[in-house]
Formats: C-alpha cells, sequence, structure tokens
C-alpha cells in the first residue's frame, strides 16, 4: 500500500472550496488538509455542510442537480477535477459509506465484489481472497463465510453497515469517507464497526462524519467543527474536545445547542 | 324539505357502488357469453386446420399462426427501441425542453388512432419502403403503434427502483450505464415485462393498422417469410362476422372465444408476474 | 498502490451506449414527425386535385367524386360526444368507488376487471355489438334497425370507460389526505367531503381523463365500423342517434381497401386521416399541458 506519504504530506487538500444548491450555499470556503494513517472527524449540527462535504471528495456532489462548486480539491497533489481525472477512478480511490446501509439487491459476495468487478476481470481465486480480506477488515467475516451466495438485504442492519464497508474496502481505496456510518446501528454494532476502523487507519485516511460528539471525540485523531458551512475550528481532536479555541466549538460540544 | 345528510351519504354511495359494478357486469356476461356459445366450436380441427367452403367450415389454424407471427414482430420491434427510449427518459434525460419534446411526442403516439398507424405503415413501409404488404411491415406499423405502451411502463419501472442503488454504483466507480446494466435493469425487468406483455397483448388484438399492411381476407397456407402476407386472427373474426354471408355463428364465436383467450391469457401473464415479483421485492 | 484500472474502452463503450440510449428516446419525436410526414405526402395530392368547396360539402359519394368531409366529421363528432355523455359519469363514479369507498378486497378485483376491460380487442367488441348490443337496440327504440349510431355510442362509451377511470382515480388520489382530513375536522360526512372537497380539488385530472376519453372514442375504428351502420349521411335531426351513420375512422377502415393507390379516392382517405391524427394530436398536446402543469415531468404516467 502507497500510504507512505511523509508525515506533514497531505493525502487530501482543501482549498478555498464552496458548494452551492443552486444559490443556496452547503459549504463556504473550506480549508482543510487531510493526512494519511488518520482519522478525520467532522462534526457539528444538522443542516451544516457535512455530508457535502464528504461527498464533494469523491465528486459524488457531481450527481446533485444544479449542484455548483468552487474552489480546488488536491489528491496527493492533484485536483480532482482535473480533466484528466477519471472520475471513476477517484471514486474506487476515495470509497464512502453512507448513514443508511444500502445493500444492493444482490448476494453478500455480489455486493462485496461489485466495485472490483466494474474495472476488470479478475481470477476467481483473486476474488475470494478479495472478498475475505475485505469482510475480515469490516468485522464481518465470521458471521456470514457460510451464507455468501445468500441475499444481502437478508442482513441485520449492523451487518448490513459493515457489508457496505467491506464493500468499500474491496476497491483497495486510500481514503475511506464516512458519513454517519453508525447512526442506525446498536452499541454492539456501532463498537465493532468503530475497532474497524482504528484498524483500517494504519493503511488509509478516513474521513468520518460521527452521529455525535462523543463518537467524534472516540475514534478521531484530527476533529473539524462544521456551523452552518462554515469550518468554525479544526486541529488535534483531543485539543478540540478538552480545550476549544472558539466560544461556538464549545457551546457545540458542551450542548448548549444542536 | 332537506334530506338528512347521512341519508344523503347513503344514496350516494348506493348510486356510485351500482354505477362501479354496472361497469364489471357486462365484461363478465360477454366473457361467459362468449365461451359458453364459443366452446362447441373447439376442436383439434378448428386449431390445426384452415377454413374451408368460404371459411364456412374447418378452422382458423393459419389466422392463429399469422397471429403469432405478428406478435413475435411486433415484440422485436418495439422491445429494444421502446425499453431503450425509456431508459433515457428515467436514466439519462436531463429535466428541460427538450426532454419534454419527447414526452409531449410520446403522449401523441399513444393518441394517435390506430387506423391513422395503418395508413402510415401503407404509406411508409407498404408503398415507400416496398415492403409490400408483408408481415414485416405489419410488424412494424404494430411495433410502433406499441411503442408508447412499452416506454411508459418501462420508465415506471425504472424510476420505481430506488435511487440510492444508483448512488451506491456511482460511489462504487460505476459508469451509469453499468449501474443500470448490473442493478437498475435486473430490478427493474418484472415491471418491464408486465408493460411490454400488455403492450403486445394490444397488438395482438388490434385489426385497424393491419388492414392495409399484412392481412389477407383468407389464404389458406402458412406465410414462407416476412415477405408475405399473412391472415390473423382479429382481421379474420371481423371478415367472418361481417363479409361472409351464411356464416355459422358457432364458428364466429369460437373464433371470437380463441381470440379472448390469447389476449386474455397475455394479460393473466402480465398480472401473475407483477404480483409475484411485487411479493419478492426486497425494497 | 495499484488503482484497479478502468480499461480506456469501458470510457468509448459508455460513451457508445449513451449515444445510441439519446437516439432511442429522441426517436419519439423523429416518429410523430414521420407520420404526420407521410400522411401529409400521401394526402397533400387531394388538396390540389379536390376543391375546397367540394370537401367542405355535406354528401360523400367517392364514386361520383363527390368528398363532402362534414357527414364523416358530425358522425365522430356524434359517437363520442354520446359515448362521452355516458362514460364519464360512470366513469368517474367508478373511480370514486375505487378510490373513496370500495373496501381493499373489492379494490383488488375491480383493478384488473378494467385492465381487461382496456384489453379486449375492438373487434370482439364489435363481435359482441353485432350479437346482443343491436338487437336489443333495436327491440328498444323500435329502429328499423339494430346498426345505428346509438349502438355505437353504448360500445364505445365502454371502451373509453378503463381510460376515464384509471385518470380520474389518479387524480383523487393525487388529492392530499390533508384536504379530507380539514373536511372531517369540520364534521362533513365522507360523502360531503368527496362531493365538496375531493371531486373539485381533482378537477383538472378529471378534465384531463375527458379529455383522452374522447381522444380514445374520436380514434376508434373497428367497433363503430361494425355496428354503427356505415351511412354516410349527415346525422341531424332528433332521431340521429337512432340512424346509421358513418365516422371518419370506418370511412378509411372500409374503403382504403377497395380504392385505387394514388387516385383522388386514396389521396383524400388519407386527408381524412391527417385530420384525426391533428384532431387527436391537439387533444393529446391539450391534456399533456394540463398534466405538465400539476406535475412537472411526470408526463406519462398514465398512458399505460
Amino acid at each position: 500500500m502507497n500510504n507512505t506519504a511523509t508525515p506533514g504530506k497531505a493525502k487530501l487538500v482543501l482549498h478555498d472550496v464552496s458548494f452551492y444548491y443552486g444559490d443556496q450555499p452547503a459549504v463556504r470556503q473550506i480549508n482543510l488538509r487531510i493526512y494519511a494513517n488518520e482519522i478525520l472527524a467532522i462534526f457539528g449540527p444538522a443542516m451544516s455542510g457535512k455530508s457535502t462535504l464528504l461527498r464533494i471528495l469523491n465528486r459524488l456532489s457531481d450527481l446533485a442537480e444544479e449542484g455548483r462548486l468552487e474552489g480546488e480539491v488536491l489528491l496527493d497533489g492533484k485536483n480532482i477535477h482535473d480533466p484528466d481525472v477519471s472520475v471513476i477512478q477517484l471514486r474506487t480511490r476515495v470509497g464512502i459509506v453512507f448513514a443508511v446501509p444500502v445493500p444492493l439487491p444482490l448476494s453478500i459476495q455480489e455486493n462485496v465484489t461489485y466495485g472490483p468487478l466494474l474495472g476488470r476481470g479478475r481470477s476467481k481465486g483473486e476474488l475470494d481472497e478479495l472478498v475475505e480480506r475485505s469482510l475480515r477488515a469490516a468485522a464481518l467475516w465470521d458471521e456470514v463465510k457460510d451464507r455468501l451466495s445468500e441475499s444481502a438485504t437478508a442482513l441485520s442492519g449492523g451487518q448490513q453497515q459493515r457489508l457496505c464497508l467491506a464493500r468499500v474496502l474491496a476497491l483497495e481505496p486510500e481514503v475511506i469517507l464516512l458519513d454517519e456510518p453508525c447512526s442506525g446501528l446498536d452499541p454492539i454494532s456501532t463498537l465493532k464497526v468503530e475497532k474497524a476502523l482504528l484498524a483500517l487507519k494504519e493503511s488509509h485516511s478516513i474521513v468520518i462524519v460521527p452521529h455525535n460528539v462523543q463518537q467524534a471525540s472516540r475514534i478521531g485523531d484530527k476533529a473539524a467543527f462544521l456551523l452552518m458551512g462554515e469550518l468554525v475550528e479544526y486541529g488535534v481532536a483531543e485539543q478540540i474536545f478538552t480545550r476549544p479555541k472558539d466560544p461556538r466549538t464549545d457551546d457545540y460540544i458542551t450542548g448548549r445547542f444542536g | 324539505m332537506k334530506i338528512p345528510r347521512y341519508t344523503m351519504q347513503k344514496i350516494a354511495f348506493a348510486i356510485i357502488t351500482t354505477a362501479a359494478i354496472s361497469v364489471g357486469i357486462p365484461l363478465v356476461l360477454v366473457i361467459g357469453y362468449i365461451v359458453a356459445q364459443g366452446i362447441g366450436a373447439l376442436s383439434w380441427e378448428f386449431i390445426s386446420a384452415a377454413p374451408r367452403n368460404g371459411m364456412r367450415e374447418g378452422g382458423i389454424y393459419p389466422a392463429l399462426v399469422g397471429t403469432v407471427w405478428l406478435t413475435i414482430g411486433t415484440a422485436v420491434t418495439s422491445i429494444p427501441l421502446g425499453v431503450g427510449a425509456a431508459i433515457y427518459l428515467a436514466e439519462y434525460a436531463a429535466d428541460n425542453w427538450f426532454t419534454r419534446t419527447i414526452r409531449l411526442a410520446i403522449i401523441n403516439l399513444a393518441g394517435v388512432p390506430s387506423v391513422v398507424y395503418g395508413l402510415f405503415g401503407l404509406g411508409l413501409f407498404v408503398i415507400f419502403l416496398r415492403f409490400g404488404m408483408s408481415i414485416l411491415a405489419g410488424s412494424l406499423t404494430l411495433g410502433i403503434m406499441t411503442l408508447p405502451v412499452i416506454i411508459t411502463t418501462t420508465e415506471q419501472a425504472l424510476v420505481a427502483v430506488p435511487q440510492s442503488f444508483r448512488v451506491v454504483n456511482a460511489s462504487l466507480g460505476g459508469t451509469t450505464w453499468q449501474g443500470i446494466r448490473k442493478v437498475i435493469l435486473p430490478q427493474a425487468l418484472p415491471g418491464i415485462m408486465t408493460g411490454i406483455i400488455l403492450g403486445l397483448e394490444r397488438a395482438a388484438g388490434e385489426t385497424a393498422p393491419i388492414l392495409f399492411t399484412v392481412a389477407a381476407f383468407f389464404l389458406p397456407r402458412l406465410p414462407h417469410s416476412v415477405f408475405d402476407q399473412t391472415m390473423a386472427l382479429p382481421y379474420h373474426l371481423f371478415v367472418i362476422s361481417t363479409q361472409v354471408p351464411g356464416m355459422p355463428i358457432r364458428i364466429q364465436y369460437g373464433t371470437a372465444l380463441v381470440l379472448m383467450v390469447f389476449v386474455l391469457t397475455m394479460n393473466l401473464l402480465a398480472t401473475l408476474i407483477r404480483r409475484y415479483y411485487r411479493r419478492r421485492r426486497q425494497w | 498502490m495499484e488503482i484497479p484500472a478502468v480499461p480506456k474502452e469501458v470510457d468509448w463503450r459508455e460513451f457508445a451506449v449513451e449515444q445510441l440510449i439519446r437516439l432511442m428516446g429522441v426517436s419519439a419525436i423523429g416518429l410523430v414527425l414521420l407520420i404526420f410526414l407521410f400522411l401529409i405526402k400521401e394526402g397533400g395530392p387531394a388538396l390540389l386535385e379536390v376543391p375546397l368547396s367540394n370537401l367542405m360539402g355535406q354528401r360523400w359519394y367517392p364514386t361520383f367524386d363527390i368528398y363532402g368531409l362534414a357527414p364523416l366529421i358530425l358522425g365522430s363528432l356524434l359517437v363520442t360526444a354520446g359515448a362521452i355523455a355516458i362514460s364519464l359519469p360512470l366513469g368517474v363514479a367508478t373511480a370514486v368507488f375505487i378510490g373513496e369507498i370500495a373496501p381493499e378486497w373489492v379494490r383488488e378485483i375491480l383493478k384488473p376487471v378494467i385492465e381487461i376491460i382496456a384489453g379486449i380487442p375492438s373487434v370482439v367488441v364489435g363481435f359482441i355489438g353485432l350479437q346482443i348490443v343491436s338487437p336489443l337496440v333495436r327491440e328498444f327504440t323500435g329502429a328499423p334497425t339494430g346498426l345505428t349510431a346509438l349502438t355505437g355510442v353504448f360500445l364505445l362509451a365502454y371502451m373509453a370507460l378503463p381510460t376515464i377511470i384509471s385518470i380520474a382515480e389518479d387524480a383523487l388520489d393525487a388529492v392530499p389526505q390533508s384536504y379530507r382530513n380539514a373536511a372531517y375536522a369540520l364534521s362533513a360526512t365522507e360523502w360531503q367531503t368527496i362531493w365538496r372537497v375531493v371531486l373539485p380539488a381533482a378537477r383538472p385530472g378529471i378534465i384531463t381523463a375527458v379529455m383522452l376519453g374522447v381522444g380514445r372514442a374520436i380514434g376508434e375504428t373497428m367497433t363503430v365500423m361494425m355496428v354503427a351502420g356505415n351511412a354516410a349521411r349527415m346525422p341531424l335531426g332528433l332521431d340521429a342517434l337512432l340512424r346509421p351513420v358513418r365516422t371518419m375512422t370506418a370511412t378509411i377502415a372500409a374503403e382504403m381497401g377497395e380504392v385505387a393507390r394514388g387516385s383522388t379516392h386514396y389521396h383524400v382517405l388519407f386527408v381524412v386521416g391527417l385530420a384525426l391524427f391533428i384532431v387527436t394530436f391537439a387533444i393529446n398536446l391539450a391534456a399533456a399541458m394540463t398534466i405538465f402543469r400539476r406535475e412537472r415531468g411526470g408526463g406519462g404516467r398514465f398512458l399505460a
């Protein structure tokens, strides 16, 4: 894995990024650096632009009708909107897991191999190995290894979410984006997902929108506080959650609003 | 005197219920009557023999075969184009004036009278393209007539597939077409099949579009190629019920019965597919 | 790390497929134009060969080169108007029954029944008309023949029903539940709610239903040709319904098979077709406009 980025060199750089739905700004003037082997937690109240920001990072925001982006996003120093960048390759390098797990109406195995098989043919052995590795990394292998050909929709909510994580891991991405991946999960499933993420950061950059401040402080190395589309504060997680510099951050994490 | 409002409601509901029931009753009566009158005419010979003695004896085999041929021809011409157009509208087209123009065109195609399709088929396929009166010309005419039904039902089936599948496909690096081929189309397939069958059902029963494009009054042999004319069940029923004096009533009802069975079987098939998959659907 | 490479060919294949599909979508416009074009091409010569005063006349005797379209147009209007007069109240009542009153299981029976009615071939309806309806009409009216405009009206009404019912039902369905709740909150009975709130709110949709029902009835061919008697006379006077009548569609269907290709008569029949095309085009355009105004982009929902 090519995640030996020199310390200090950012995997993803956002430079003055704004995004509008029609005339309505969703995020404004964001400047942010995302490093390898770290978990960045982006938190803030509802409708503050967190999900939009995540989707900008792998250009899923392109799908929004009447959406408009300003500023630039660099992946390994390369602007992801450059005409010679394939959006398809970009999305395999920057994978995303959504708040509501959406297993495709296929078998467990087919869900995991969906992404890899889009690109090029692979041998059966290669695929089986990839499926096992991805499911293990998502802490799901032991629960589903005997029923890989069964429908993915029959899994429980927590299993579905880990399947969606495994599906992204099968792309062998460099960056993993997670949009409130534990919002619908029970505490045990949440713990499993968080454990999986902590292991994954050894080899990936991870950006997570946690579903609450507690989760942000539990697993984040860095944290970014977003309020009404604006980046209020960004820094080392521990500092942000214990000694926030901005009073608005303080208000939010101590529960005075939101 | 003012009628008490709950009495008023009872009267109104009684009238409405009567109206609704009176819509269904003729259908039941008519089907029952056709079955009762026509069942006596049915025999292996009726299904498998050509008409004889000025069509007053024998069977309807060439007409039955002709209708099967025309239905297949309609399917071949209308399914690819119809499903393709529906995919365009559901998956690619932006909401702009151009797309609205296409939708208007489809709505208008659906409203063109079937006999005008017949004129069109005569002008374009029979005369201009020199196909002559042939299965080819008839199938193309019926195919175009069937397009709007297939497009509309297919689009509905595609739009009903959750948007989240499309987003997931894109997020995993899939192109629009890959998403359609691997996820959206398979999921929409039952709905598409239902629409296709309903469209073909209507084409199989049509008479006006084939009058000048393919249908033969009396042709006791089977077609050899798509450039041959053929008899067809609906036209045959028209002929024997209006154009042949002294036609035994039994044969007329028998022919009507076979045509109804042909069409209703397709209808039933469509309904069964829809019911079966609606129950099995996972989203 | 090695990224799962997207082979170059996916790009051009994607492009080719997308263009092909776009072409298929656009073909709908092309087909409408093509139909129009060929009707003009084959019908145009008639407009040169036959003086307008002849076409405007009140008699249709092609054998003597007399091509007055009025009896055919009035014939179509008569049976269509009669059919709608019956099927509109019946259809809306049935839609109200299905949408507002009927229990679930009745609905489950009635909906396929209506679909089946839509699927009965018009030649079978015509056959039933000949065998059953026309003798009844003769008996009850005392007319000399059962093959009358009235017979056509009854059968066309039945054939227009599925269209009217399904669109009217969609329109009722689209009335927000909150309207009904508001009416109930004011202690209206169910019927008062339907009559004073739901039906008025659904009026645009019901008007659409009528328009498309008209389109369906005016374009119907085989049934009217078989049962309406086919006499090309001006359907005027109080007893017009009890006399035979000839519609535009039946004229084309009955005569096209016997005319010489390229003759004046042949071209005039295309003119009749062109007139039908334009009338139904206008009706459908108007209906579509009202629908587009209600739900942007959903245009063809009702067509199936």
